[in-house]
């Protein structure tokens, strides 16, 4: 799994490849809970999915992980562009219900910080 | 059941092994020509979801071991499953939805595989084990086989 982040005003941009599971997750959270310690005004996370092949609960649990710590302070996350594989495990786990799916980036910026 | 054709293999219960196992069944189930790329995809998450469980919870010490097979009659491919740790003692508690007291999980993952299976009876002897088999045929008309790399 490979993991890039970049920092861009209260935002937190993940772009992951790879396949993300009971191995992986881990390291995503670990990469995640360093940056939001780091710049504790990210109230943000776009998640840009399109390079994620693979997807289970252990992957989903992470993203639940960081809603719940940012939805308290007014803050989101966003799942940008899933594959038909990710939309099904986030559908099945019910997280579709509660974080916001993006088909694009742009999307997801608008839906970030309305612009 | 007469079987056609089938695998058993054992590891140890550890996370690097469960992106091994969905892949070896995927490969596996692949040999079912009429599965589609998302049913194998779906064999996959039930798989991982299985076997994470199993490296999570089975064993309170290192060195516990997976027990993987897969088999298939015709068109229908049985996956097990099993471990010989601790086992469970309330199956229907276990398979409830957000049935955790981690942050960081879902607690979904039985109820992932009971959506993504045809069949799945999860039994355990609580200091035993426990034993998951799925049942999956394929629904759809495109062939994985011919995309499927393995």
């Amino acid at each position: 799994m490979k993991i890039n982040v970049r920092v861009i005003g209260r935002v937190l941009v993940v772009e992951l490849f790879g396949e993300l599971d009971l191995n992986t997750a881990p390291r995503f959270r670990d990469v995640v809970e360093g940056e939001l310690h780091s710049n504790p005004a990210i109230n943000h996370i776009l998640l840009l999915m399109r390079g994620v092949t693979f997807i289970d609960s252990s992957g989903l649990g992470v993203i639940l992980g960081r809603y719940k710590k940012l939805r308290p302070h007014g803050g989101s996350v966003i799942i940008v562009a899933p594959s038909l594989q990710a939309r099904k495990a986030l559908e099945l786990s019910g997280l579709a219900g509660i974080i916001s799916i993006c088909s694009t980036e742009d999307e997801a910026w608008v839906k970030a910080v309305g612009v | 059941m007469v079987t056609e054709n089938y695998m058993t293999i054992e590891f140890p219960a550890i996370p690097e092994n469960v992106e091994f196992a969905r892949t070896v069944v995927a490969c596996f189930a692949s040999q079912i020509s009429s599965f589609t790329l998302e049913e194998i995809d779906d064999i996959k998450l039930v798989v991982s979801e299985a076997v994470s469980n199993t490296v999570l919870h089975s064993y309170d010490t290192p060195g516990g071991i997976i027990r993987l097979t897969a088999a298939r009659n015709g068109d229908t491919l049985y996956v097990t499953v099993e471990d010989f740790g601790k086992g469970i003692t309330e199956i229907e508690k276990a398979k409830e939805p957000a049935f955790t007291t981690d942050p960081d999980r879902m607690g979904m993952g039985f109820t992932i595989m009971e959506a993504l299976s045809d069949e799945l009876h999860v039994t355990s002897v609580p200091g035993k084990g426990v034993k998951v088999e799925i049942r999956k045929s394929p629904h759809g008309t495109a062939k994985a086989s011919e995309e499927l790399q393995c």
